[in-house]
């Protein structure tokens, strides 16, 4: 099998790697906020129901999710089951949304009480405050945490597989079952370092944009 | 009847009473200075003037208007906001906006006002933003600082921080602008380009209310002085009267122990 052909396949696995990881970012960044809001509430049934299911998904492993997801419907004799990519897409929006939650709580409570109070004084309104003080502090604050997590959303797309869905690692080892050659993995991480590299950078800009101030 | 009136506040925490029924009354246009050790309550009185704090019990009236009622409704929090406006809070720490520039620091406020649920024109819009933007330089060339319009605050000195702060309380033009001993996180060195500008204030007739521990500076720009000892007013008078004669052993026990 010639370097173009394999070039080819990987390729089409990578593109499903992009897609898991593309979206699985679009909605977990935003559902991660409400998550937040849920996990820090006034109202102890809700603050504590959120902690709860947050421990519980970031205490089981993603591939039992994924896995759960997937199989989970059919074994309870309920009539429906996801298709194999939404079953992955579900599984690593609410992973993902529940350790994001867990960053932004800790950069909101990392911002001073004296920040909500001088806009309270200054007569502020309660999302003002939140929009126009403490969030970009939040984001600034935020960017290195987020950036572990969003690399490793890149390698963990990988876990996809034990669902048989072919993204890059899956679309590697079909060359390898068929042809018995190996450089194909080598390839494969190739792949990754070189958007893991990508991303890095994006990082490092957003940090440095950033930076113009020091608090 | 007083511009100011306070009347029988209570505040506990938990357990602790920290202010124990106070009561005084000042008139526009005067200075008074609040001391007391730390613990005495000087700092949550101020917190309660500001709505930060919500006394257990008392009244509030500023101007005639009762801003805060023990036992009335709770207020909404619109209510609120219109409310503490008649008071403005310089910080010990100063709370700058980190990542606006000196400027924005001190026109944000107004500016949230003004445009918050108003449909305004580009026109009316860039109208009503270049009047902000004039009174915030004037505000930042009477404490000092029009030259650092543009910086941000972690490229200035305590000091200039703290000048920042005031003119960004000042921005809403409060009836009364309470410190919350804002020399207090200075360098000594720093200390007195603050009180300086504060005396400015004072020249112009602004009615204050000043929590501090610069005792000299007390005695020279109150009118009133207020010594508070475990959250009630222990006394009460002229600055020649509590500095100079001090009827309390408490007072007496105080300044004594400043002075060593």
């Amino acid at each position: 099998m010639s370097f173009l052909e394999v070039t080819k396949s990987l390729s089409q696995g990578f593109g499903v790697t992009l897609l898991i990881f593309g979206i699985t970012l679009a909605v977990s960044i935003p559902l991660g906020l409400v998550i937040t809001f849920g996990s820090m509430s006034k109202i102890p049934p809700i603050k504590w129901l959120t902690k709860f299911f947050v421990w519980i998904i970031r205490g089981t492993p993603l591939m039992l999710q994924i896995v759960l997801i997937f199989y989970g419907p059919g074994l309870m004799h309920w009539n429906f089951q996801f298709n194999r990519m939404t079953a992955v897409l579900v599984a690593f929006i609410i992973n993902y949304s529940c350790y994001f939650s867990e960053i932004y709580r800790g950069g909101i409570e990392s911002i001073p009480k004296g920040q909500y109070e001088a806009g309270q004084v200054l007569g502020m309104t309660k999302s003002q405050i939140f929009f126009k003080v403490v969030l970009f502090q939040v984001i600034k604050r935020i960017v290195p945490p987020m950036g572990n997590e969003i690399i490793t959303l890149v390698k963990d797309t990988s876990l996809a597989r034990v669902i048989t869905v072919t993204e890059l690692v899956k679309a590697a080892e079909n060359i390898i079952a068929v042809k018995g050659i190996i450089w194909p993995l080598f390839y494969v991480g190739a792949f990754y370092l070189i958007f893991t590299a990508l991303i890095t950078f994006l990082l490092h800009l957003a940090e440095k944009k950033m930076n113009y101030y020091s608090n | 009847m007083a511009f100011l009136e306070v009347q029988n506040i209570f505040k506990s925490f938990g357990k602790t009473e920290v202010l124990k029924g106070i009561d005084f009354t000042m008139e526009k246009g005067e200075v008074l200075v609040i001391i007391g050790s730390s613990g005495s309550g000087k700092t949550t009185l101020l917190r309660c003037l500001n709505f930060l704090e919500t006394p257990d019990c008392g009244s509030i009236t500023v101007n005639g208007e009762p801003l805060y009622v023990s036992g009335e409704q709770p207020y909404s929090d619109k209510e609120k906001r219109e409310k503490r406006l008649h008071f403005g809070l310089v910080f010990q720490q100063f709370n700058l906006f980190p990542q606006y520039t000196v400027l924005k620091n001190v026109s944000l406020a107004p500016e949230l006002r003004e445009f918050k649920g108003k449909k305004l024109s580009r026109a009316e819009k860039k109208k009503v933003q270049s009047e902000i933007d004039f009174n915030s330089r004037s505000l930042l060339a009477a404490v000092g600082l029009a030259e650092k319009a543009d910086f941000y605050p972690c490229q200035l000195s305590g000091g200039q921080q703290q000048r920042v702060a005031i003119a960004r309380a000042l921005a809403l033009n409060p009836d009364i602008l309470c410190f919350d001993e804002p020399t207090s996180a200075l360098d000594p060195e720093l200390t007195g380009e603050v009180l300086r500008v504060i005396r400015g204030l004072k020249s112009s007739d602004r009615t204050m209310i000043v929590v501090t521990h610069e005792m000299d500076f007390a005695r020279g720009v109150a009118d009133k002085v207020i010594f508070m000892a475990d959250g009630v007013i222990e006394e009460y008078g002229t600055p020649d009267e509590v500095f100079g004669a001090p009827k309390s052993s408490k007072t007496q026990a105080f300044l004594k122990a400043i002075g060593d």
